[in-house]
């Protein structure tokens, strides 16, 4: 009963949280509700037994990312969105596309849904330990070593083509 | 108990508000938070999927339900990768444009 009564107000404050992004005129706005729905998904996260995943998402996402996002929007003294019209193709067949998609999930999982079983916190024929670092750090550095070590390379690259960039020419 | 559809419900929301405003906003930044939003939409699938897997996990043992989260920390990996290099091509585009406005922004050359 707790567990569905606080996954219902953090998914609410999750949906806000994005509709604001949506509605919001000025970037700093919407970078603020984006904050807003990764912290409630991070306590999302920690409803469905995942600590380290809940712990990095407030510390990479809604600590490192967004923070570069809001640096980025102050440095360019991003103003007000303009009211251009932008693209027909977009809107005209874009938008009743995501419409139809999100209609044929949301029936799929709503009529489907109840063979699919449930999530529950404390499971009792699950490990204890799911989800914790111990658990995480053994996977990642047993079966996932490679990709785990090509991240790092990724993470390189990506430092140095945000360097060369971003550098003042001439 | 929350049954597994409610999150892929909320999962799907979000991922289609991400959709939405990728394709209906015209700030270039703004787009760009959008992406990360789909990007936190998929986490949320993978981490209630990882959760299911836990509890109802076949006789076989061929499925790590824990893969999960491994890759929920991959896409985060990648997601910071790309709002650096994103962010870095957002910064030099506004030097020789002046604009944010994506409609104004129709030249694929800097």
């Amino acid at each position: 009963m707790t567990h569905q009564l606080l996954f219902i107000v953090f998914g609410l404050i999750c949906v806000a949280g994005a509709i604001n992004l949506l509605v919001q005129r000025h970037p700093i706005s919407s970078a603020l509700s984006l904050v807003v729905v990764m912290a409630s998904l991070a306590l999302i996260y920690l409803l469905l037994g995942a600590e380290f995943v809940a712990a990095i998402q407030v510390i990479v996402y809604a600590g490192a990312i967004m923070v570069l996002f809001v640096f980025v929007i102050m440095l360019l003294n991003a103003g007000a969105e303009e009211r251009t019209r932008g693209s027909r193709i977009a809107l005209f067949i874009g938008v009743p596309g995501v419409i139809v998609l999100a209609g044929t999930v949301g029936w799929l999982l709503m009529a489907g849904g109840s063979h699919m079983g449930s999530v529950s916190l404390n499971s009792s024929s699950g490990s204890s330990s799911f989800g914790d670092t111990h658990a995480i750090a053994n996977l990642l550095f047993r079966n996932f070593l490679l990709p785990f070590e090509i991240t790092s390379v990724l993470i390189l690259i990506a430092i140095m083509g945000a360097v060369v960039l971003g550098k003042k020419e001439g | 108990m929350v049954p597994l559809s409610w999150y892929l419900i909320l999962s799907a929301i979000l991922f289609c508000l991400g959709v939405f405003g990728f394709l209906l906003k015209r700030n270039i930044i703004t787009i760009f938070m959008s992406i990360e939003l789909m990007l936190n939409a998929v986490n949320l699938s993978f981490v209630a999927f990882a959760n299911y897997w836990n509890t109802h996990a076949p006789a076989g043992g061929k499925i790590i339900p824990l893969s999960g989260h491994a890759f929920v920390f991959f896409v985060m990996v990648v997601a910071a990768a790309e709002a650096a290099v994103g962010l870095a091509i957002i910064i030099s585009v506004f030097r020789t444009r002046e604009t944010l406005n994506v409609d104004r922004v129709n030249l694929l050359k800097l």
